[in-house]
């Protein structure tokens, strides 16, 4: 079957409709493209035609490039010809003589939108929810069909270099607002007139940039405003980067010389930029993470095969607080029945409050219509009455991090519900096997780790207890995916996966302080390393009382066991902060940083007392040699809790890594930080760090023994 | 190896680099010819025997584009034997200019040159020539592209100069070269800028403000904030990362002046000089140029001071007079920490905060008024030197004979 279906009507006008066979979406691949090649030519080289309308037989137009061909590609000639085979049928539509208007029902992304740009006029269905933009630079790739030349060209360079450096989706509404399509029909019949209306008036259509007259608007790059913007836009673009992405970089390049050079010749150095990043480091290892990885895990690779899939239709969260009501919020959205149960009514009802503050704002930006957020409000039960949680097939528990309390909110669930509903913690400490003894059977208790605050954060950590069992845990997986998050599946630790990594993290920050290492150094080379906060900053966040808390429990614990917690070099700074100095973090106003007041403007600073309480060391080590520690030191722990099977996936490890705690994207998760660095010389500098620093640096067994074997990290 | 010595040196006076400007009207080729007649009258100068002219612009675009130098040479009526070249070192060149016409002369090469500079900045404006170092996205990445201001406040908030100790310093240029302008201390390099008809169009330097105090200029908004929180600032802070923040001080009352000039300065053999009646001033003992980190940018004078009276056997404790320019307040007071000397050698009548910085002739300016300045009082030695954009440094150390 063709994914080209090809009529012409009585005017002459011809309809291409894309329909790739055995995919949701159409993608570009050659399996798209031959037979779209033909149609171009078969328009071109029919005198009876005399225009034609491009237009997709799914519900979206095109969804981008197939990744897949792409990924293989490691020579950038090939690269290089890749996108410039592309382009040169694009030209083809262009500089044919016939009008081609691009009819776009849906979604168009990427090389989909790059097809649309070469036609002569677009019009698209005026449905919301449609996306049009140029998102490559979020594989760290750039738009390589001529995106970067033709949106300039159509729309102007300071307007269109945010759009393809943020990879920013637009609605049709908007893309039209900003000039990037032609016109809105308000449905698919509606559509296709307004398309070959437009072919019947418009029987010779030339694109601006083909026009001999053509000038950019706004100014080419000689321009004084477009000079003064090229001056500061990769100081922009390297605030929020840091330099780390080599797409913004080309992107800018690109843009840029192609204002300075007529179009084609723009278009083969645009060509030479994407072919840089086609096979850089940082795009394999965003798409293998980001994309296949991503996609693995969303289509269930964690899952238990063969048990069916199920909805939750009614969920009971414990504890209103800031988890629970977040949990709430995320889970009416989408259509379950809530009970929000709290010891009083009125922390139940505050905890419901979130859901009506998130749903007023979304109403206000009109995302939302008032009586949409009425419905989710009436699905939240807010209540003090465990009976209330009667018909709950499913029952997910955020009270204090407390044992004693934890078991007797499972006893009393237990109670009204029996013990076969799937009853889940959200605990972030406690191991998940301890807590599932209150249950009388384990093998429906599960962890359900969500992250703070609940409505952003895209990832749930599951934790599998000793018994629990598949069927629970498929549960727990549906209900993840229900509410539209990212599950990866862990095993029982102290600190699971995510909360044990991201610690490292924090506590390498924390012993180059104390080493004498200057605190905005030690926050520039976490920031510089990839990550979203400074170590310091975030330390203040989680509040270093709560690190102290969590310290003295996990002393207490090994005590109880016999053994002795070995100190870290960070464990005194907290100490000190908390016992002597009385800086408990940000919620406090002061931690590592000094805050300002609550209501008053102004911007955090650094706590001048840091300096002398430690302070700096005579010699500043190099920021890679602060940036390695930490990196390094997350690497490490995620290798050996993959080691020690806390982690039974490479894709769980890298994308709850990136999701989870932030790990620095363009390295494409913990492990793969591993596989780009090359295992081996990975090992060496390792082995140097444990030289040098400690332990906490020597590479686990399995590492240097696969490092050895010349392998690497994959699933 | 030949000694060169310094015969000559003329400037225009500074005209406010703006359209209400004096010195607006004037094209920069009129600028540069009443230099090379004042020159070739004041010398009873057979321009034939003149080798070369070298002459600084650092936005040689449009009228003071396309060798400039020559053009003018031969606008001026010298004889066509004389060639010229324009160059760029930034906000070095009309230093630049004499260091190569020295060593041209030292190399025995050639024998008198004239070496210069001008800018029109009001006609021509700053950045009008582009360039890859802050337009093409790559090279303003690679480098950590942030513009003057932004270094020069980075510059204060590394050294800990507050907004009070630079409004002081400029308070203290403008007060000083009010006193030299007063006392007639430029007269004798400054022609007046005269029309066509012979009529003057600017004979003083325009911009001295003499009732400036640290007061009156502490109302000025600083011109570089806005810019840096745009991004600039993120851009330098990466490098310095044990700066929190940049503190703005700098404003149009304490950074140089946007003005309208040109310099020229006569350089030759003792030999030379002897056949053709010309009295050497002073002798060009050493010149250095250096490179260094090029964000923070302004740094370089330090290094090329050092590097030149090093190289000169000499410690900075052997210069009677320094002129460092002044580019901004924080700059020189730097300077000074890095060479070790006190405000009372430098910049005594004053300097580019009070008089202006017309980027292609300042270097040769100020080497000019250090030697009025060494003959009127006697002394010896000085040192001329400039920061200069992308990182560099520039040098030169003259003694009198």
């Amino acid at each position: 079957m063709s994914a080209v279906t090809f009529t012409v009507d009585a005017d002459g006008i011809a309809t291409i409709s894309l329909d790739l066979p055995g995919r949701p979406m159409n993608v570009i691949n050659e399996h798209l493209m031959q037979p779209l090649v033909d149609a171009i030519a078969k328009v071109q080289s029919d005198a009876s035609i005399k225009g034609a309308i491009l237009t997709s037989g799914k519900k979206d137009f095109i969804a981008g490039a197939d990744i897949d061909n792409l990924f293989l590609v490691t020579d950038p000639k090939i690269a290089f010809e890749m996108a410039e085979a592309l382009k040169a049928q694009l030209r083809k539509i262009e500089l044919g003589g016939k009008p081609f208007v691009a009819a776009m029902n849906g979604t168009a992304l990427g090389g989909g939108l790059e097809i649309a740009l070469s036609c002569h006029c677009r019009i698209a269905i005026d449905d919301p929810k449609a996306k049009i933009g140029l998102p490559e630079v979020k594989l760290g790739l750039l738009p390589g069909g001529g995106g970067t030349q033709r949106l300039p060209r159509l729309i102007g360079i300071q307007a269109s270099a945010p759009l393809i450096l943020e990879g920013r989706e637009l609605s049709p509404a908007a893309a039209k607002q900003q000039g990037i399509i032609h016109d809105l029909a308000k449905d698919k019949d509606e559509l296709l007139a307004k398309a070959k209306a437009w072919c019947l008036a418009n029987p010779k259509p030339v694109q601006p940039w083909d026009d001999k007259k053509f000038k950019f608007p706004g100014g080419d790059s000689r321009h004084p405003g477009t000079v003064q913007m090229l001056a500061i836009a990769p100081s922009m673009a390297n605030a929020k980067t840091q330099g780390n992405y080599p797409a913004a970089r080309n992107i800018l390049s690109s843009i840029y010389e192609g204002g300075i050079v007529d179009f084609d010749t723009g278009c083969r150095i645009e060509s030479r930029y994407f072919a840089e990043l086609a096979v850089s480091q940082v795009s394999k290892n965003m798409i293998g993470t980001l994309w296949f990885q991503l996609n693995g895990i969303n289509k269930g690779k964690s899952r238990p095969a063969g048990i069916e899939k199920q909805k939750t239709q009614k969920l009971g969260i414990l504890g209103a607080g800031m988890m629970g009501a977040g949990i709430a919020y995320v889970s009416a959205k989408v259509g379950m029945q809530v009970v929000l149960l709290d010891t009083t009514q009125e922390a139940a009802d505050r905890g419901k409050s979130y859901s009506t503050g998130l749903l007023d704002k979304d109403v206000k930006k009109g995302k939302l219509l008032p009586a949409d957020k009425e419905a989710v409000l009436a699905r939240i039960q807010a209540t003090t009455k465990f009976e209330d949680l009667a018909g709950c097939d499913l029952v997910i528990e955020a009270v204090f991090e407390d044992r004693g309390i934890k078991a007797d909110v499972t006893k009393k669930t237990q109670a009204v519900l029996g013990a076969d509903v799937v009853f889940a913690s959200n605990t972030s400490t406690l191991p998940i096997t301890g807590l599932a003894k209150a249950h009388t059977k384990a093998e429906n208790f599960i962890g359900l780790h969500f992250f703070s605050p609940v409505d952003k954060m895209p990832l749930v950590e599951i934790i599998m207890g000793e018994k629990t069992s598949p069927a629970t845990l498929a549960k727990g997986f549906d209900y993840v995916q229900q509410i539209r998050k990212t599950p990866i599946v862990v095993n029982d630790s102290r600190g699971f996966y995510t909360s044990r990594v991201f610690g490292t993290y924090i506590m390498e920050g924390l012993a180059l302080l104390a080493e004498g290492v200057h605190p905005r150094s030690i926050e520039v080379a976490g920031l510089q390393a990839g990550m979203p906060v400074g170590p310091l900053a975030l330390n203040d966040e989680v509040s270093l009382s709560l690190a102290l808390h969590v310290l003295e429990q996990t002393r207490k614990d090994y005590a109880a066991e016999g053994k002795v917690l070995e100190p870290r070099p960070g464990d005194s700074v907290i100490e000190k902060m908390v016992k002597v100095l009385d800086r408990p973090g940000k919620k406090a106003g002061h931690g590592f940083y000094e805050y300002p007041a609550e209501g008053t403007k102004g911007e955090k600073t650094l706590w001048k007392g840091l300096a002398e309480h430690w302070p700096h060391a005579k010699d500043q080590p190099a920021q890679q040699e602060l940036i390695d520690r930490m990196m390094f030191v997350q690497a490490l722990d995620a290798a050996r809790c993959f080691e020690e099977r806390v982690t039974t996936t490479v894709a769980d490890t890298n994308i709850g890594s990136i999701f989870g705690w932030g790990f620095a994207p363009h390295q494409g998760g913990a492990l793969q930080f591993i596989n780009a660095y090359g295992p081996n010389k990975f090992v060496a500098r390792a082995e140097q760090l444990a030289a040098r620093y400690g332990a906490r640096f020597a590479p686990p067994k399995s590492l240097v023994e696969m490092a050895k074997a010349g392998r690497t990290f994959v699933d | 190896m030949t000694d060169a010595y310094i015969f000559d040196a003329v400037r225009t006076p500074r005209g406010k680099g703006k359209k209400d400007g004096s010195l607006h009207e004037v094209t920069p080729i009129h600028l540069l010819a009443n230099l090379f007649w004042a020159l070739q009258d004041r010398n009873r100068l057979d321009t034939s025997q003149v080798d070369d002219v070298v002459l600084g612009c650092v936005t040689p675009v449009g009228e003071q584009g396309a060798d400039v130098a020559r053009v003018a040479v031969l606008y001026a009526g010298w004889d066509q034997s004389v060639a010229g070249v324009t160059q760029s070192r930034f906000c070095a060149s009309g230093l630049e200019s004499v260091n190569i016409a020295a060593m041209k002369v030292m190399s025995g090469q050639e024998d008198l040159v004239v070496a210069g500079g001008v800018e029109s900045m009001s006609r021509w404006p700053m950045g009008s020539d582009g360039g890859a170092w802050a337009m093409d996205p790559r090279v303003n990445d690679k480098l950590a592209f942030v513009p003057q201001g932004i270094s020069a406040d980075l510059v204060a908030s590394l050294e800990g100069f507050s907004r009070r100790d630079v409004d002081s310093f400029a308070a203290e240029s403008q007060r000083r070269a009010a006193a030299a302008k007063a006392a007639n201390r430029f007269s004798k390099s400054i022609i007046p800028v005269k029309d066509i008809n012979g009529l003057v169009v600017l004979d003083h330097d325009e911009t001295v403000r003499g009732d400036t105090t640290t007061d009156s200029l502490s109302s000025l908004k600083p011109s570089f904030e806005m810019m840096g929180q745009m991004g600039f600032d993120a851009t330098a802070l990466r490098k310095y990362t044990t700066v929190e923040k940049i503190d703005h001080v700098h404003h149009a009352g304490n950074s140089s002046g946007i003005v309208d000039g040109a310099a020229l300065m006569l350089i030759g053999s003792k030999e030379k000089g002897a056949s053709l009646g010309l009295k050497p001033r002073a002798r060009i003992r050493q010149v250095a140029v250096t490179g260094s980190e090029p964000t923070i940018m302004l740094t370089g004078i330090g290094p090329a001071s050092k590097k030149a009276l090093r190289k000169a056997g000499m410690s900075a404790k052997d210069i009677d007079l320094f002129e460092i320019n002044e580019a901004f307040a924080a700059v020189v007071m730097r300077a000074a920490r890095d060479l070790d000397i006190t405000m009372d050698k430098i910049n005594v009548n004053g300097g580019a905060i009070a008089m202006g910085h017309p980027l292609g002739a300042t270097g040769c300016i100020i080497l000019g008024t250090a030697l009025d300045e060494l003959e009127r009082t006697g002394k010896s030695t000085a040192l001329a030197s400039l920061c200069v954009g992308a990182g560099m440094g520039i040098a030169t150390i003259i003694e009198r004979v």
